[in-house]
C-alpha cells in the first residue's frame, strides 16, 4: 500500500474531468445562495454532510471489496435528480478512463465492460483506490474533499472570490472532513463486510435543494460548468 | 502575392510522434476491425477569429467526401454547436458539444476527458467516421491540443487581431500542424501587411504550412480542406 497514491487520486488536476464541474455551485451562485465566502462555507458544508457523506460511503464500500454494480444501484436509488445520476455516470465513465491507465486492474476493465455507459463516480473512485493499493478510508477522504473543493474551485471563477478565501474555506472545513470521512469508513466498510455486499447500511442522506438546482441547471441556455 | 498557393507547403511528414495510441474503451465494434478509427483534428485559436466558421466552411465542402462529425467546446453558451446545426453543414447527431468549466485550454490539452468521451461517443454512435474536428472554445495563444486528443491541430488567427501575431508566436502558432490566417479580405480595412505576416509565420513556425484565407468568399476554405484531404490520406496509410 502506497499513501502517496492518495495524492494523486485526490489531485484537483487528475484529468477525470472534474475541473468542468461546479458540483452545484454554478445554479446555487445564479440563485443568490452563495455570493460570498461565508457563503461557500455554509454551501460546502450542507453538501459535505449528504451528498458528500453518502458518496464517500459509497467509495469506501467499493474500496472495500463490495459489489460495484450492487453500489451503482444504491447509487442510483440515493441519487433522485435524473440530471446528477447522468453526470454521476458521465464523470464515472471519464474517471475509469484516467484510473485504468494510472492504475491497470482487472477489476476497472471488468467494470468499464459490464457498464460502457458509466457506473456512479463515487463507486469507480472506490475501485481505483483499491486498484491503487488505498484503503477504504483512503476513498472517503478523496470522496469528501471531492465534495467541497470542487464548489470552491468553481466559485473562484464564478464570482471572482479571492482564492486565498476560498482555501481558508477548505482548510477551516478539514476537521468536518475528517469527521465525514470517518463515518462513510465505518458504513462503507460495514456494507462490504464478510464477503458480502449489504447497501441497506450505507448513508441516504440526500439534499433536496441541490437535487432541485442541479435539474434547473441541467436546463439553463448558458452555463459555465456542466454541472 | 497568391498566398494562398505559395504558403501551402508540400505533404506533411508525421513528425507528431503521435502513434496510434491504445484506446482505452470497448474494443471496436465487429466488422470494423480493420478500419482504423478516425482522424482526429483540433482547431484552436481566438475567440472570434473564425474557428466555428471555418468548421462549418469545412463541413459543407467535404461532406459528401468524407464521413464527419464535429465536437464544440463552447465557453458558457451552445452557441457554435447551434450555429453548426442551424446552418445545418451536418445531421444533427453529429455535431456533440462539451462544457469547458471556464477553462477551455484545460478542456483540450491537461484534462481531455470529456472531449475523448465525446469523440468515442460520436465514433460509436454515427460511426465508421473519416474524420472527428474538435473545436476548442476561444481562448489565448497559448492553447493548444494534446496528444492524446488531437492527431493534427490547426491553429486559426485573423488578420484583424493584429498583424503582429504570427510575429508574437507563442504554443498555438509555433507548434500547430497548420496555421491559418483568416479574413484576408478585412487586410485593407484594418491596415494588416499580408506578407509581413506570412515572412513571421514562416520565420515562427520553421516550415510547417500556413494558409490565408477568406472565408466570406465562396471556397475560401479549400486551402484548409486541401491540407485535411492529404493529412486524410496519410491517416489512412499509416
Amino acid at each position: 500500500m502506497t499513501r502517496a497514491a492518495l495524492l494523486v487520486l485526490a489531485d484537483g488536476r487528475f484529468p477525470a474531468g472534474g475541473h468542468a464541474h461546479s458540483g452545484g455551485a454554478e445554479q446555487a451562485v445564479a440563485a443568490g445562495r452563495i455570493t460570498d465566502a461565508a457563503g461557500l462555507a455554509a454551501y460546502c458544508r450542507g453538501r459535505l454532510h449528504t451528498a458528500g457523506l453518502t458518496s464517500a460511503a459509497l467509495a469506501a464500500a467499493a474500496c472495500a471489496g463490495a459489489d460495484p454494480l450492487r453500489l451503482d444501484e444504491a447509487a442510483d436509488a440515493r441519487t433522485p435528480s435524473p440530471a446528477l445520476r447522468a453526470t454521476a455516470r458521465r464523470l464515472g465513465r471519464q474517471l475509469l478512463r484516467a484510473a485504468r491507465a494510472a492504475w491497470p486492474a482487472a477489476e476497472l476493465d471488468a467494470l468499464a465492460g459490464a457498464r460502457p455507459r458509466g457506473v456512479h463516480q463515487p463507486v469507480i473512485l472506490g475501485v481505483a483506490a483499491r486498484a491503487a493499493g488505498l484503503g477504504p478510508a483512503d476513498a472517503s477522504y478523496a470522496a469528501v474533499y471531492e465534495a467541497v473543493s470542487g464548489p470552491a474551485t468553481a466559485t473562484v471563477r464564478l464570482l471572482g472570490l479571492d482564492p486565498f478565501e476560498a482555501t481558508a474555506v477548505l482548510a477551516r472545513l478539514a476537521p468536518e472532513l475528517d469527521d465525514v470521512a470517518a463515518r462513510a469508513t465505518t458504513a462503507g466498510v460495514r456494507a462490504a463486510a464478510g464477503g458480502r455486499t449489504d447497501v441497506d447500511v450505507l448513508p441516504a442522506a440526500g439534499a433536496p435543494l441541490l437535487d432541485i438546482a442541479a435539474e434547473e441547471h441541467a436546463v439553463r441556455t448558458a452555463r459555465l460548468f456542466a454541472s | 502575392m497568391h498566398l494562398d498557393h505559395s504558403e501551402t507547403t508540400a505533404p506533411q511528414h508525421h513528425t507528431s510522434g503521435a502513434p496510434a495510441r491504445r484506446v482505452l474503451g470497448p474494443p471496436a465494434p465487429a466488422g470494423r476491425a480493420t478500419r482504423r478509427r478516425a482522424l482526429r483534428v483540433g482547431l484552436g485559436g481566438p475567440v472570434g477569429s473564425g474557428k466555428t466558421a471555418t468548421v462549418a466552411a469545412l463541413c459543407r465542402l467535404l461532406h459528401d467526401e468524407l464521413s464527419l462529425a464535429v465536437v464544440t467546446n463552447d465557453i458558457y453558451t451552445r452557441e457554435d454547436a447551434e450555429f453548426l446545426l442551424r446552418e445545418a453543414v451536418l445531421p444533427p447527431e453529429r455535431i456533440t458539444a462539451v462544457e469547458t468549466g471556464a477553462c477551455p485550454h484545460t478542456a483540450i490539452r491537461d484534462d481531455i476527458s470529456a472531449n475523448v468521451e465525446a469523440v468515442e461517443e460520436l465514433e460509436a454512435a454515427v460511426g465508421p467516421l473519416d474524420v472527428v474536428l474538435v473545436e476548442s472554445g476561444g481562448d489565448n495563444l497559448t492553447a493548444t491540443f494534446s496528444r492524446g486528443l488531437a492527431d493534427a491541430q490547426l491553429f486559426v488567427i485573423d488578420v484583424a487581431g493584429g498583424d503582429d501575431i504570427p510575429r508574437k508566436g507563442g504554443p498555438g502558432v509555433t507548434t500547430a500542424d497548420l496555421l491559418v490566417v483568416n479574413k484576408t479580405d478585412l487586410a485593407p480595412y484594418v491596415g494588416s501587411d499580408l506578407a509581413r505576416m506570412a515572412r513571421d509565420a514562416r520565420a515562427q513556425r520553421g516550415g510547417k504550412p500556413v494558409v490565408f484565407t477568406s472565408l466570406a468568399q465562396e471556397g475560401g476554405v479549400r486551402p484548409v480542406a486541401d491540407w485535411l484531404r492529404e493529412r486524410v490520406a496519410s491517416w489512412r496509410a499509416a
